[in-house]
């Protein structure tokens, strides 16, 4: 790392609060055309987040050069995204606005965002909608023609646009195919099956990127004006998570290492409805839906030592929990106190199934009101894939549901203009920490990818690039040649030969277990010592037993996915820290020395309302940098569903 | 339950491959198809031998990344699901089980099980998009669109681009894929005014990569995960012929519909 310093300012302009964006772009300076033609810009990712960027980038006239570890663009993550996509568009006059729209977002993220950066989100999201029609996205629509909606966890109006259970694989297909346009124009340059391993940085400013054609396993420097890093997120380093194989933190885990401070890495969101994981074989987690809540009932037996069929347990002796805790929102309440409830419920041997890990979410009553059509219209294709996965069929005996982690609010601190602390490193998407606070609300994260692609970032990068002078620098650059030589001896290491032989897989596994058990739903300052305290000793382990087979000259599964691991196994410890700092519980954070007599969360506005930013020293603690959150527009109050 | 796997293993692009036999114990009926191989190259690499290299990333169905023909069947044996999806209490204990790549000339080996698909990435960028900017988009709800309409259009834009369509086809035709694409567009308002250069563009694209051509024996349907019925293979060849008689028409003018040559 470089002399670099970090200074958190966030950049956001003066004014009231729906002026502000408004006014950014008045006074953001413009490249000219002729000067765009001559400005190169990387961008790393083809999520929802990457593919929107880089396209728009390419048609705006910049060279833009993009790059992806899949074999295709379209695989991105963001393809899985079931649910949907809010946009305060207000079709049903139901009373929602860009107001409330950015109101439910702050109070969902328990007041751990920043409020121009959420209001901002509020306001575009509309055009979202109207850029994705164009496309050709087919959201579902009613009779009449118009566009159809439903609901979501933990708001009270109807703003989620859809298209069946595949919102996610639309609107990527949407803005894979406006990236596939830019590249037949010659305006983006696409280098699928190739990993980001370093960020190279040329007098304090991101200038390039060492990476790794996983075809043939040449390393090569790649440099430009900007990077943009739009990588996804990390929930992998739990292990079993609901995220995709290839999921992992390294891109914006180097980037930390270069001087990019990484915020709130703790915040991690655990989804309440997965399927309950069946044994070690177990290679990921199945979502059921959200939408699920809206008819299924969740609930336990009352006495623990009940084993009777789920059918045979009359009503009176059902504890209905989520509607017993929370009767305002009941099994609607927000992500984080439902997971949570069912954890209490489990700890509290009340769980069902195999290792009592799991709760009843149970459609009968819904089935018995409205009939079985009506069900299986809405979720067939969900209770389908659950027969196929547990083989047992959900129309006739309760579908069984546990936690999973799903999403991470935190990633890599930006400014208002989703700059890094590394002039000229952009970070968008899951990668950055920006929009959710300390949780995310449901059909958010597919907003907030678009909004900063399509709408955000084209222009705040401008007024970088039009402001900055940076001097052509060659690809073999002292920098460059630096990069590639931390990351060469690194894929050397993990290579050679080793005395005991245990896959990278064995220590994935182990990794997951500390995570959830000490920094997963729940976590205490002991167990967080714990595992501050277990994880560099199994990193040890790892480095000197980890056998990856082959050679780091060709294509290569094993390597690719080692060097994953020795990310998290690096990353885990960064997420303890501030785990452990956070002296207070919000939102997806919950501390349980900080909670009420009745088990909720008690937040700590006077010394918690930050966000803390984590700068990287080589061989020490992590240091903290705060950037303290100014409430004007809203008054931040005690998050309330019950 | 216990299984001998017979899998296709090939070092490179240019090596050859051939069949090796792997006896499997120890595999749990709850395991998917994918976990019974993980399992298998956990052995592999402690042995000290080289794994399995095939792809995946979802394991939902969804990505579109896994890729096996399994005793001949892209796929596998049930209907309407991807590799990822099948789970072992689907096989009989015992049985022999062969596992192959893709084979199609438009899908070159990359390594064992893994094939280079980016043909069908370069069939999209001929044309499988609608060329509208950012920003300039007018209310999403000024375009009114009937539900029906939306629901076939859907139907196609289901494609999740496997390939298995080409796997399962005698002549590797992508006649499937292409159709899903270009019915998805076609079938909504936002695509019409590009429909004549994009569909050219495409079906030119596919028989430049080297895909041949449709036999009418609909096994692209039959192994196809989402399902997407043969009935867009007609209407791709109506927009074809549609295309060909107004481009032929308009090479007699100076311009073409889309205002730029191709
Ligand atoms: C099962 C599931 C369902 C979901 N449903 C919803 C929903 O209904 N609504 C909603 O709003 N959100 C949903 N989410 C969350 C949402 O899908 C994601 O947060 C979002 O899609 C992330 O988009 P992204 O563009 O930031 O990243 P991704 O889509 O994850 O893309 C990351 C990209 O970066 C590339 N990449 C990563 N690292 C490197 C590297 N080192 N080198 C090169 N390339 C790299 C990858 O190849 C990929 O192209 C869901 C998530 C899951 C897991
Ligand atoms: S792994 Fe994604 S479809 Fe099978």
């Amino acid at each position: 790392m470089g002399s670099h310093v970090i200074t958190l300012d966030p950049q956001v302009p003066p004014g009231p609060l729906e002026m502000k964006w408004d006014r950014r772009r008045f006074s953001g300076h413009l490249v000219s055309p002729a000067n765009k033609r001559r400005i190169k810009i990387i961008v790393v990712g083809t999520g929802l987040a990457g593919a929107s960027a880089a396209s728009t980038l390419g048609q705006l006239g910049y060279q833009v050069e993009c790059f992806c570890f899949h074999d295709s663009p379209r695989r991105a993550h963001s393809i899985a995204a079931q649910g949907g996509i809010n946009a305060a568009k207000n079709y049903q006059d139901d009373g929602d606005s860009v107001a409330r729209l950015f109101y439910d977002t702050i109070k969902g993220g328990d007041f751990r965002s920043r409020e121009a950066n959420v209001y901002r989100l509020a306001q575009i999201s509309t055009q979202i909608i109207d850029q994705c029609v164009a496309l050709g996205v087919p959201f579902a629509r009613e009779y009449g023609g118009q566009l159809a909606n439903r609901s979501f966890g933990g708001v009270q109006v109807s703003r989620t646009f859809y298209c069946r259970g595949q919102t996610g694989q639309q609107l990527l297909l949407g803005a894979y195919s406006a990236l596939c346009w830019q590249i037949e124009r010659g305006q983006v340059t696409m280098r699928p099956r190739t990993e980001m391993l370093d960020v190279i940085v040329v007098d304090g400013h991101a200038r390039g990127i060492v990476v790794r054609d996983l075809v043939t396993g040449r390393l090569s420097a790649h440099t430009a004006h900007a990077v943009v890093l739009a990588t996804g997120g990390y929930s992998n380093v739990y292990y079993l998570s609901t995220n995709a194989s290839g999921c992992n933190v390294t891109a914006t885990y180097r980037a930390w290492k270069q001087g990019a401070a990484f915020a709130n890495p703790s915040f991690t969101q655990i989804h309440p409805t997965a399927i309950p994981p069946v044994g070690v074989h177990q290679a990921k987690l199945t979502l059921m839906s959200e939408s699920l809540r809206n008819d299924g009932r969740l609930w336990v037996p009352v006495s623990p030592s009940d084993r009777r069929p789920p059918n045979e347990i009359p009503p009176s002796e059902r504890d209905y929990f989520l509607e017993r805790r929370y009767p305002r929102f009941g099994n609607l309440v927000p992500r984080d106190v439902a997971s949570r409830a069912v954890k209490a419920i489990c700890d509290e041997g009340r769980g069902v199934g195999p290792g009592g890990q799991g709760v009843y979410l149970d459609f009968s009553d819904v089935i018995r009101q409205q009939g079985i059509d009506v069900v299986r219209e809405r979720y067939g294709n969900l209770f389908e894939m659950y027969e196929r996965i547990t083989g047992e069929n959900a129309y006739e005996v309760p579908m069984r549901i546990y936690p999973a982690p799903h999403y991470t609010m935190g990633g890599l601190w930006v400014d208002y203009n989703l700059m890094s602390t590394i002039p000229g490193l952009f970070v968008i998407g899951e990668a950055n920490f920006a929009d959710h606070g300390a949780n995310r609300l449901g059909a958010s994260s597919l907003m907030q990818g678009l909004a900063d692609g399509y709408f955000i970032l084209p222009y705040t990068i401008g007024h970088y690039l039009a402001t900055v002078h940076s001097p052509p620098i060659p690809e073999d650059h002292r920098a460059s040649r630096a990069a590639l030589e931390r990351v060469e001896v690194r894929l050397k290491k993990l290579v050679q030969a080793k005395g005991r032989q245990r896959t990278a897989a064995s220590f994935h596994r182990a990794l997951g277990k500390i995570l959830w058990d000490y920094c997963g739903m729940s976590r205490c300052a002991a167990g967080l010592r714990r595992a501050l305290e277990a994880i560099p000793s199994l990193r040890e382990e790892f480095w000197r037993d980890v056998v990856v087979p082959g050679s780091g000259e060709a294509f290569n599964q094993e390597l690719e996915y080692a060097g994953r691991v020795a990310d998290f196994l690096e990353f885990a410890e960064l997420m303890c820290h501030d785990a452990l700092h956070r002296e207070e519980s919000c939102g997806a954070h919950f501390r349980e020395e900080y909670q009420t007599e009745e088990g909720e969360p008690r937040r700590d506005d006077e010394q918690f309302a930050y966000v803390a930013a984590w700068e990287y020293r080589e061989g020490e603690t992590p240091v903290l940098h705060k950037e303290p959150l100014n409430f004007e527009f809203v008054q931040p109050t005690a998050r309330s569903y019950q | 339950m216990k299984f001998t796997l017979r899998i296709w293993r090939q070092r490179g692009p240019n090596e050859r491959g051939g069949f090796v036999t792997y006896p499997v114990d120890d595999v749990s009926s709850d395991m998917s198809f994918l976990e019974m191989l993980d399992a298998l190259n956990q052995r592999l690499i402690v042995a000290g031998e080289d794994p399995v290299a095939f792809e995946h990333d979802c394991r939902e169905g969804i990505c579109g990344s896994c890729s096996l023909v399994i005793d001949g069947v892209p796929h596998g044996p049930d209907r309407g699901v991807t590799t990822c999806q099948l789970y072992m209490r689907r096989f009989v204990d015992g049985a022999t089980i062969t596992i192959e790549p893709w084979r199609a000339k438009a899908f070159p080996i990359i390594k064992d099980l893994v094939v280079d698909r980016r043909a069908l990435d370069r069939i999209m960028q001929a044309g499988g998009y609608i060329s509208v900017n950012t920003g300039g988009a007018v209310d999403a709800n000024t375009l009114l669109i009937g539900k029906e309409e939306a629901e076939t259009a859907m139907d196609a834009a289901s494609c999740i681009g496997c390939g298995a369509c080409v796997a399962a086809c005698k002549n590797a035709s992508a006649m499937l894929f292409v159709a899903a694409k270009v019915s998805h567009l076609a079938l909504l308002p936002q695509g019409k005014p590009e429909r004549t250069r994009r569909v050219m563009a495409m079906v030119r694209a596919m028989e430049r990569e080297g895909f041949g051509s449709c036999g009418n024996q609909y096994e692209c349907e039959a192994v196809c995960p989402k399902q997407i019925s043969v009935r867009f293979i007609a209407l791709l060849n109506r927009e074809y012929l549609r295309a060909s008689l107004t481009e032929t028409r308009l090479s007699t003018r100076s311009d073409s519909s889309h205002g730029e040559s191709y």
